[in-house]
């Protein structure tokens, strides 16, 4: 994984709560057995028209969307299956963070291992956020803040792990074969047992 | 002494190779990693990439169930897939499996069946383990007294490199369930009850344990339906204790041990229950007597209630588009709505139990006319069960189609689909927009309710046709 340390973007909103996985990426698509391009099947059946073109009803088709990197999404953001595929496909349509009041625990997980920031922020200032589409923010993973176009600051929680490997680019997997050694410790202790 | 401790912390604690500390989550040993085709081949690939080799094999155990077809065989003995990319899917779990050493209840397996059916009939799937899978329904394991949840493809890899995980502690949430449930209704129909009570989000961050008497008088298959909707409050896993229920539904099963070894496990897992005095961070009650066949009106688990009951009006746009989609009015009771088709299936009612619950009410009668009836068998060891009793032929007599074990209809990636605009009522466990094909509208219910509907052409109440059987 890349190292990702901050992200300036135009905020894109996505409203609706409960956000589920079918609709970031309907079930149907996930026969594939990589994981690159699935940025086109992104929201695929709330962003088409069953004729194939831009479904101008769905917030981020709209001209003022294109090219924003930052989504504020309604409550409970990635609920549903745990198909890593979610978080892949965002990043490959080029949203690189989801701020929201609430996020799925697995869609979360999976989305910080991916180094897409999915960052949690207080209900009041989800509000705010949810509000005031279209506006730019910087989001400082070192300093855990979001910066707002006033210079004013909104500060997040962050997993100090996820932190860590986001800001090093750290490969979660390198850090658990360095416990080989206690892990085969514990096998040996349970077949002792 | 020791604190008092939950079910959950003793699972937790005896599963740690190295604590959590303020910079670094602990890491979590897995006794169990379940693989299907969808959210393994990209893990595959990275230990492939890496030069790994699969850390525990003998730890490891893989099926065929999402993508797979179930329609039998052709004459020539090809599968009848929903296109090349499905069967290519399964192709590589297949050469991934030979080249991993992973054991695969693949096509020629007398036990392929969906992940969540056969761990527990394998016996795989035991009190006080840890167990993962690529898949969200994990919790189903949980009805055991295991700690089971769901990781996505990246953590696979994890788990299949080093047998291991890195986890911060959840917190824990008690759901206690008195009294008793009435005739007539079930585990699913508690467990919508419980989600809408608590909300598609009332789970988040935390571990579920159902306790109470409710909970205790229920079979090992209604806990499984019970704990495999847990993920559908938002929460990482759902647990109930082992008990006499859970020894007697185990012994004897492939994979438990046998003989003093039996009777050795068994002392060991009493001890997991809940300390007396333990603390859970949070807890809720729920009356079982209150409890009335359930169904969703809307586009997520949460927004369930008694069939019976009137639609709640929206209190927001969003909630008025689940509606509109649903075609659901606020005022009016789900039961009488029209039915296009019926799916009795899925990691959370494919069990035995679960086909003789929608057998039950269909003996006797037909599918109405224009109504499409699917039953999906969890495992071909279901299969095998319910045809040795003659299941089947209820189901074919009634007019309902008698199918291949598999996902099926639950996740609709199979070519299992229902069509845009049909409402589906479904023995399964999601009904977010599109889950069961573009544009189908999905109501979740219990076996005999969806069987119920089937007879009647509308959501129907099961308890009616239940007291003619009585009768």
């Amino acid at each position: 994984m890349r190292p990702v340390t901050r992200l300036h973007s135009r905020t894109a909103v996505l409203p609706d709560e409960n956000i589920d996985t079918d609709r970031i990426i309907p079930a149907r698509f996930l026969t594939t057995t990589t994981r690159t391009g699935l940025g086109k099947l992104c929201f695929h059946d709330w962003r088409y028209l069953p004729d194939g073109s831009d479904n101008p009803a769905f917030p981020l088709n709209r001209p003022e969307a294109k090219g924003c990197a930052i989504v504020v999404a309604g409550r409970n953001f990635g609920c549903g299956s745990s198909r890593e595929h979610a978080p892949w496909a965002l990043l490959d349509y080029g949203i690189h963070a989801v701020l929201c009041s609430e996020i799925a625990d697995i869609f979360r997980n999976n989305a910080l291992k991916n180094g897409l920031l999915a960052i949690v922020v207080s209900a009041a200032e989800h509000q705010w956020l949810l509000a005031n589409p279209g506006i730019e923010l910087s989001i400082d993973v070192q300093g855990q803040y979001v910066v707002l176009p006033d210079g004013g600051r909104i500060g997040f929680e962050l997993e100090p792990f996820a932190r860590h490997c986001l800001l090093e680019g750290v490969d979660q997997l390198g850090f658990l074969q360095q416990h080989a050694d206690a892990i085969t410790h514990y096998e040996q202790q349970e077949k002792a047992a | 002494m020791t604190a008092a401790r939950t079910l959950f912390e003793k699972i937790w604690d005896a599963h740690v190779v190295a604590p959590e500390s303020t910079d670094t989550p602990a890491i979590l040993y897995v006794d169990l990693h379940l693989a299907h085709e969808v959210t393994s081949p990209q893990a595959f690939d990275e230990l492939r990439s890496r030069g790994l080799k699969l850390r525990r094999p003998d730890r490891t155990l893989a099926t065929l169930d999402h993508s797979t077809p179930t329609l039998p065989a052709n004459a020539d003995g090809t599968r009848p897939y929903a296109n090349a990319e499905a069967q290519a899917q399964v192709a590589q779990l297949e050469t991934n499996c030979r080249e991993f050493g992973v054991e695969l209840h693949g096509w020629d397996s007398a036990e392929r069946g969906i992940v969540h059916v056969i761990g527990p009939e394998l016996g795989a799937t035991r009190p006080g383990m840890t167990i993962v899978c690529g898949d969200s329904h994990t919790s189903t394991h949980g009805a055991f007294g295991a700690l089971a949840f769901g990781i996505g493809t990246t953590e696979v890899g994890h788990v299949m490199a080093t047998q291991c995980l890195l986890q911060r502690k959840p917190k824990t949430l008690a759901i206690h369930v008195d009294g008793a449930l009435p005739a007539g209704v079930g585990a699913k129909d508690l467990i919508l009850h419980i989600i809408g009570t608590i909300g598609v989000d009332g789970g988040t961050g935390h571990v579920i344990e159902y306790r109470g008497a409710a909970i205790e008088k229920l079979s090992m298959e209604e806990r499984m339906t019970v704990c495999n909707m847990s993920i559908e409050a938002g929460a990482r896993a759902g647990l109930i204790a082992p008990d006499e229920t859970t020894f007697a539904w185990l012994q004897g099963r492939p994979r438990v041990p046998q003989g003093d070894a039996w009777g050795r496990a068994v002392a060991q897992w009493r001890t997991l229950k809940t300390d007396d005095g333990a603390q859970y961070d949070r807890e809720v009650r729920i009356d079982a007597g209150t409890v009335k066949p359930t169904v969703t009106y809307g586009t997520h688990p949460g927004m369930a209630i008694a069939m019976d009951a009137p639609v709640p009006a929206a209190r927001n746009a969003m909630e008025q588009r689940a509606l509109d989609y649903m075609q659901s009015r606020a005022g009016q009771p789900m039961q009488g709505s029209k039915v296009d088709v019926v799916f009795v299936g899925s990691c959370t009612n494919s069990r035995l139990s679960d086909l003789r619950e929608a057998a039950g009410v269909l003996r006797g009668h037909r599918v109405a006319e224009g109504v499409r009836m699917l039953v999906v068998p969890g495992s071909e060891a279901v299969r095998r069960d319910a045809e040795a009793e003659g299941l089947h032929e209820v189901f074919r007599a009634a007019g309902a189609e008698w199918r291949v074990p598999g996902c099926s209809m639950c996740i609709a990636m199979n070519g299992d689909l229902a069509q845009p605009g049909q409402l589906v009522v479904s023995t399964s466990n999601r009904n977010f927009e599109g889950r069961q094909g573009k544009g189908a509208r999905t109501v979740l219910a219990s076996p005999a309710t969806a069987a119920a509907s089937a007879v009647a052409g509308v959501i129907a109440d099961p308890r009616e046709y239940l007291v003619e059987v009585a009768a």
